[in-house]
């Protein structure tokens, strides 16, 4: 069953049910016992009754002089009296008792079937007297009177079931307020709204859900917040160089001094090359986002790869790029392509941001590292650095903001992980990349 | 006119520069927040063109603090971002205008004029005195209905004393309105140009107050 309130129902209705029927059969079989011994009682008392009265009556006396009862409503006859005499002769009987001797057991209690109806009977013998007195009830008319007694208690019971029912489904509404209240509360928001559901008024067993879904909206808020700065930062890196193109082309159209057309044609070869390498860099972070496998593995010798990379990307004079031992001779059980393009990205910003000093290379027992002199990155944007697009404060000019969020991409392709921060012995970035043993 | 840029992408920085120079505007070009109030607290600018992503903080937040200090100069903000959020936020910031990356040069000159002319609360978009009409739209001089050609400064030293006519303006002040402060100034540059500018519109159009400045000649 779906419905929580139909399940609680049910629930709630087969166990009022059920000790309701409980209840019943324990009234019947503690009435019935409290009954029959009631009626045997009255049984008994009636017979020693008619055993004291028998004494004036004529012990010869034929049958047909019996006396009349009254009638006892619906119960009626239901108590027969024989008296006979010790030899075996009916000296008197009730209206409505049968002819056959009623019992012919001992004195005391004992049950018989006369003509098909099943009797109870106490006998008295009276020796003194010579008569022996049986009483006798009906076991049917027994049956009977606590059947109607149970009935009786049975028939306003059930007309009351129907009323017990509604009053059960209405408590459960009641009671399941809290949770319909939220339930509208939460429909009616916009998609935007990320604000927490209230506590103050959620009772003890709704707060862990509303507590889970506040936890839920405040991450679902934080990953939209972050989508949205990714945006902002990618709109204006892309934007920018496109903006610069266009005015120096209109600089270039609105202009006759050919220095100015020339000055301006410069920075637009500067800006495609620039615009080119960001696009290169998308490219590469698409390639690497399209594919989340980890990048199949070999052995790659660390130091001609740098070598290779330090080669490539031009640096200012003052600049020296050591590569120690320890480095240039590491290898590791990696992807080539992948080590390739972290590498790579790392050194360009190390060699962007160095103006002048060294950029050392280093192998640790568990990881790479490189260590520039530049000025450090900000400690409040440590966080950020490696967000796609972002660029911090000591932004270089050729930067676009994606360098290290590809270095980051490419080395969890092959188990890797990148620690950054500034170093501590001096002003520059420590770049650790740190391989799972 | 003088004009702030505030723009940390070099090469658009660089393109702005010379196309605002090719509307007449001498330009002043920084590329953080603190360069950009450390430049308003020193020189009073016709207008401010602010990028709002620059490396030290936002250019919304630069603009807030600007007219918490009651600066009006003129702010046309360039944004990267077109969401109309965007707009609203710079716009009740203090921003007089917007524009979205990539923009059009045309425009963007054509705002400034706009903003600065909406400042100096006038309407009309040319500047009359007496024979004397200017048209900042295409840089344009007439005197009696007849087209005169002026150079850039020319034209730019004219505005400015025609802006407010009845007003004496100093040599100071005029040369910061002709020159940003990557220019050399020679020492009698401002003289020579009003010299050229008076044999274009006639020697009476403006009269030299000796130890203050220039002004407009009163018209009778």
């Amino acid at each position: 069953m779906r419905s929580l309130k139909l399940r609680l129902f049910a629930a709630l209705l087969l166990a009022t049910s059920f000790v309701w029927l409980a209840a019943v059969a324990w009234i019947y079989v503690s009435s019935r016992r409290e009954l029959e011994h009631v009626l045997d009682t009255r049984l008994q008392e009636a017979a020693r009754m008619v055993a004291s009265l028998a004494s004036g009556l004529d012990r010869t006396a034929a049958a047909g002089s019996e006396g009349t009862l009254p009638p006892l409503g619906s119960y009626e006859r239901q108590l027969s009296c024989q008296i006979w005499s010790l030899d075996g002769r009916m000296i008197a009987r009730s209206s409505g008792a049968p002819a056959a001797q009623l019992s012919q057991d001992a004195p005391g209690f004992s049950d018989r079937q006369i003509d098909g109806e099943r009797w109870r009977v106490f006998t008295v013998e009276d020796g003194s007297r010579g008569v022996r007195v049986m009483v006798g009830d009906r076991v049917g008319l027994r049956e009977r009177l606590v059947s109607d007694l149970i009935k009786g208690l049975m028939w306003p019971a059930l007309l009351i079931a129907p009323l017990l029912g509604g009053a059960i489904w209405a408590c459960l509404g009641q009671g399941l307020r809290p949770l319909r209240r939220m339930a509208r509360d939460l429909a009616s928001r916009n998609a935007e709204d990320m604000s927490p559901v209230s506590l103050a008024r959620a009772p003890a067993e709704v707060r862990p859900l509303a507590d889970a879904l506040n936890t839920l909206f405040r991450r679902v808020e934080a990953a939209r917040r972050h989508e949205r700065e990714v945006t902002a930062f990618a709109a204006h890196e892309l934007r920018t160089p496109l903006s610069g193109l266009k005015t120096q082309a209109q600089v270039a159209l609105a202009t006759e001094d050919p220095q100015v057309v020339r000055g301006a044609l410069q920075q637009i070869v500067a800006a495609v090359d620039r615009t080119a390498r960001l696009v290169r860099q998308l490219l590469t972070i698409a390639r690497l986002d399209a594919d989340p496998e980890q990048a199949p593995r070999t052995p790659v010798a660390v130091g001609p790869l740098l070598a290779e990379i330090v080669a490539d990307i031009p640096k200012s004079d003052h600049v020296r790029v050591t590569i120690e031992p320890s480095a240039r001779d590491l290898v590791l059980d990696t992807n080539a392509e992948c080590l390739q393009l972290a590498l790579r990205n790392l050194h360009e910003n190390a060699a962007q941001h160095t103006i002048g000093g060294n950029i050392v290379w280093r192998a640790t027992a568990d990881g790479l590292l490189v260590e520039d002199e530049g000025r450090g990155i900000p400690p409040d944007e440590i966080d950020k650095v490696g967000t796609r697009f972002f660029r911090g404060r000591h932004r270089s000019h050729a930067g676009s903001g994606l360098g290290l969020a590809i270095v980051k991409i490419a080395l969890s392709k092959v188990g890797a992980q990148l620690l950054i921060g500034n170093r501590l012995d001096r002003t520059g970035v420590r770049s650790y990349v740190m391989f799972r043993k | 006119m003088r004009i702030l840029v505030v723009e940390d992408d070099p090469i658009l920085a660089d393109g702005l520069r010379a196309g605002l120079a090719l509307k007449g505007s001498a330009t002043d070009v920084v590329a953080t927040c603190e360069d950009a109030e450390a430049a308003l607290s020193t020189t009073r600018y016709a207008a401010v063109v602010l990028d709002i992503m620059l490396p030290d903080g936002s250019g919304v937040d630069l603009l807030r603090r600007l007219r918490r200090k009651r600066d009006t100069t003129p702010v046309l903000l360039l944004t990267a971002r077109d969401a109309i959020e965007d707009k609203v936020g710079g716009l009740d910031a203090g921003a007089d205008d917007y524009l979205a990356k990539p923009f059009d040069l045309d425009e963007l000159a054509a705002r400034l004029r706009a903003i600065t002319r909406r400042e100096s609360g006038r309407a009309e978009s040319q500047f009359e005195h007496g024979n004397i009409t200017l048209h900042p739209v295409d840089l344009s001089v007439t005197v009696e209905g007849h087209a005169v050609t002026l150079s850039r400064r020319e034209f730019a030293l004219l505005s400015a004393l025609m802006e407010r006519p009845s007003q004496v303006r100093s040599r100071a002040e005029l040369e910061d309105v002709l020159y940003g402060w990557q220019e050399e100034v020679e020492s009698n540059a401002l003289e020579v140009h009003i010299h050229h500018l008076r044999n274009k519109i006639g020697r009476d159009a403006i009269e030299t107050l000796r130890g203050l400045g220039y002004r407009m000649r009163a018209v009778r």
